[in-house]
């Protein structure tokens, strides 16, 4: 072993050392709080009774095709790019419910962390948008999203990415959401997301005997605006919303990076110590290559 | 670099099997003609739970791995001094940079809104958070830097170029590039470890939606380690078919040696992967015996596989392409399966590439070799002599079969 490589080795070691360190404190991430003035809904699966009129008044509100499905006029099965929001049906052979989908707006969300340059952005009361402006159809927000919310136009040659922005452009000019004003039942309401989660816990107290024991949303996944009530002996995960722990979908992945890359100090110093044992081991190997040059001559 | 080092191939280029080549690639682009004209859905199997298919999957995720040649060779040579594998530099970076240009393009292909993607440049605009920023940045970043490393292979050939211009541009700037070639090449080993490891750290954003025996959060780790090992691996590939196709000096002595490196990087790999799955308390899923344990036990039998024959101690060149073969299908096999084969996004949903997307991949890989044949033909870039005996690597040669005796 030459010398040369013995202390390229160990510079390397060091700077091993180096980056070790600045990831130890895998410094987790601090948990994220929704904003004061968050909003949302409170969609109760046990008042739904299925009459989709959410699901016309969303798509004139927001300018969407209806869509021809075979041999249903506008009744989408999923989600779609033309489809914000959408009534679905479970059946487990002793329940039937209606459940509602739409974006969760969570208070820490997965979208708003893959996006390279922000086209998804949190808004004002926690409202998570998308900006065409930005966006370059890449879909690492639908790879993101453990709801399965953000939907691509595949049909189109220009397409969007098309999701639920709560009628962010109703509430700007005072309104609320329009599948929350059409409501008969006033299944989904409208309100901040403190009152909705007062509602839904009073919800909860007053009937216990109606309702499965949790309000979905209120920790799952960091959090999210739209909060669910489910009838009593249905689990959520049953309904299209998993079980995805108390932890937000960006907190690991955003852990494990910030502590690799904290400050960029880590890279910054992997490339001198590379630089320097490249450009050593380059000079070392000329050198040689000189001496065994003039040996022959 | 020593020039003396590198030569063309030269010879006739437009062998029937260069055509099929053509061809091929004249059939992938005929169908990016339709992606372009009518959206990604009226050709492509995705979907909204399978956003990302094959162009993605093989011609990124798998792709650049394979291509990591350049990356993982001038790893050894400059940063841990093993100068004896100097002879497979160059060919290993043409390898990497035509890898991370189809790359490249794929993803711009895959793009739905491509029309926008000058606002990248707006780095006032960046999440700082996005992983996938990360990637792209560092992976564009490396598309220019590997082809920047490959220019002395340009300003040799073009020292004796008819144009006086090309010749004197040539003279003036090949002992530039000498010169800075050490922080080049140390910016060529920076950015492929922090993409690499962060294509890994790409999944651990879609959470539960990977299966438990892929998702992990050394995903960043086992891609890192498998980048290196597949690299390598693809080294030996590249290697053996182009001095038989070539009639090329036969590395096979280095070969061998770098295959004893691939399967060590296996093998830890492996056995970090057992370690992962039993330090999360998940081995009992290898139990399950669904598909997953199907994926997962194929993916172990290919590596042990070629672990075994890599290590053998005496290795014919059939062998060892063999051998390289099954360890590269287990590391594309594992990164395949964290994009899309573990990927399970919804109930139901199933994923199989459509005849277009399928054409597009072979499309593109065709029109990567054709472009290497072209250059191997006419810039030197492969090893031009048998190991001289004055040389490092004939001494160490020379020395080891002494010791043998």
């Amino acid at each position: 072993m030459s010398l040369s490589r013995r202390s390229a080795l160990k510079t390397l070691a060091a700077a091993g050392a180096a980056v070790a360190s600045t990831a130890a404190p895998a410094s987790a991430r601090e948990p994220k709080q929704a904003p004061a003035d968050a909003v949302g809904l409170l969609y109760d699966a046990t008042l739904c009774v299925g009459c989709k009129a959410c699901m016309v008044a969303c798509r004139e509100a927001n300018g969407l095709e209806p869509e021809d499905t075979e041999s249903r006029w506008d009744s989408p099965d999923s989600l779609s790019g033309n489809a914000k929001n959408i009534i679905k049906y479970y059946d487990d052979g002793e329940h039937s419910t209606f459940m509602k989908m739409q974006c969760m707006h969570c208070v820490d969300p997965g979208c708003v962390s893959a996006c390279m340059i922000g086209a998804f952005q949190k808004r004002e009361h926690g409202i998570v948008t998308w900006d065409g402006s930005k966006c370059v159809g890449c879909r690492y927000c639908q790879i993101a999203c453990p709801y399965g919310v953000p939907q691509f136009e595949w049909d189109k040659t220009f397409p969007k990415i098309v999701k639920c922005e709560l009628c962010a452009h109703r509430i700007a000019e005072g309104g609320i959401p329009a599948c929350v004003e059409v409501c008969p039942r006033h299944a989904v309401i409208y309100g901040t997301r403190d009152d909705l989660l007062a509602e839904a816990h009073r919800r909860l107290e007053n009937e216990p005997e109606r309702y499965e024991d949790k309000v979905y949303g209120e920790f799952d996944a960091g959090g999210t605006q739209v909060l669910y009530l489910a009838p009593r002996g249905v689990q959520f995960a049953s309904l299209g919303l998993p079980d995805l722990g108390t932890k937000s979908i960006p907190h690991l992945p955003e852990s494990i990076q910030h502590a690799i890359y904290k400050g960029f100090i880590a890279p910054i110093a992997l490339y001198g110590v590379l630089a320097v044992s490249a450009w050593r081991n380059h000079r070392q190997q000329q050198i040689e290559e000189a001496a065994a040059n003039n040996g022959e001559a | 670099m020593s020039h003396a080092a590198s030569s063309p191939v030269g010879g006739r280029l437009m062998t029937p099997a260069y055509k099929v080549l053509l061809a091929l690639a004249a059939i992938g682009a005929g169908f990016l003609v339709w992606r372009f004209l009518f959206g990604l859905g009226s050709m492509t199997a995705l979907s909204d739970s399978y956003p990302w298919g094959i162009w993605i999957a093989f011609d990124v995720v798998t792709g650049t791995a394979i291509a990591c040649g350049g990356y993982a060779v001038a790893l050894l040579v400059y940063a841990f001094n093993r100068w004896h594998y100097h002879p497979l530099v160059r060919s290993a970076i043409l390898t990497s940079a035509l890898g991370y240009t189809i790359a490249g393009l794929s993803v711009v292909i895959d793009l739905g809104r491509y029309w926008t993607l000058y606002g990248l440049a707006g780095i006032w605009n960046w999440n700082l958070n996005s992983i996938l920023l990360e990637v792209a940045i560092c992976i564009t970043a490396y598309v220019f830097v590997s082809w920047i490393e490959l220019s002395p292979a340009f300003l040799e050939r073009g020292r004796t170029a008819r144009s006086p211009r090309l010749r004197s541009f040539s003279e003036r700037w090949l002992p530039r590039m000498q010169r800075a070639l050490p922080f080049i090449i140390a910016l060529g080993l920076l950015l492929p470890t922090m993409h690499q490891s962060s294509l890994g750290s790409l999944m651990l954003l879609a959470g539960p939606k990977v299966h438990a025996l892929w998702s992990t959060p050394f995903l960043p780790l086992f891609f890192l380690i498998t980048c290196v090992a597949m690299g390598l691996g693809g080294v030996v590939l590249e290697s053996t078919i182009s001095s038989r196709a070539f009639g090329r000096p036969n590395e096979h002595s280095l070969l061998v040696r770098i295959g004893r490196v691939v399967a060590g990087l296996f093998a830890l790999f492996m056995v970090m992967r057992l370690a992962d799955l039993a330090f999360r308390g998940r081995l009992d899923m290898l139990l399950a015996f669904d598909r997953f344990t199907f994926w997962f036990t194929l993916e172990m039998l290919l590596a042990a596989a070629g672990i075994v024959v890599l290590l053998q101690p005496s290795l014919t060149r059939g062998r060892l392409f063999r051998a390289a073969m099954l360890v590269l299908l287990a590391g594309a096999l594992y990164r395949f399966s964290v994009f899309l084969i573990a990927y399970q996004p919804a109930p139901g949903a199933v994923y199989f590439p459509s005849l277009g997307e399928i054409m597009v991949t072979v499309g593109l890989v065709a029109a990567e070799i054709a472009v290497y044949i072209l250059i191997v033909r006419r810039f030197p870039i492969l090893a031009a002599l048998p190991p001289h005996p004055e040389t490092k690597v004939g001494r160490e040669e020379a020395h080891l079969a002494h010791a043998a005796h």
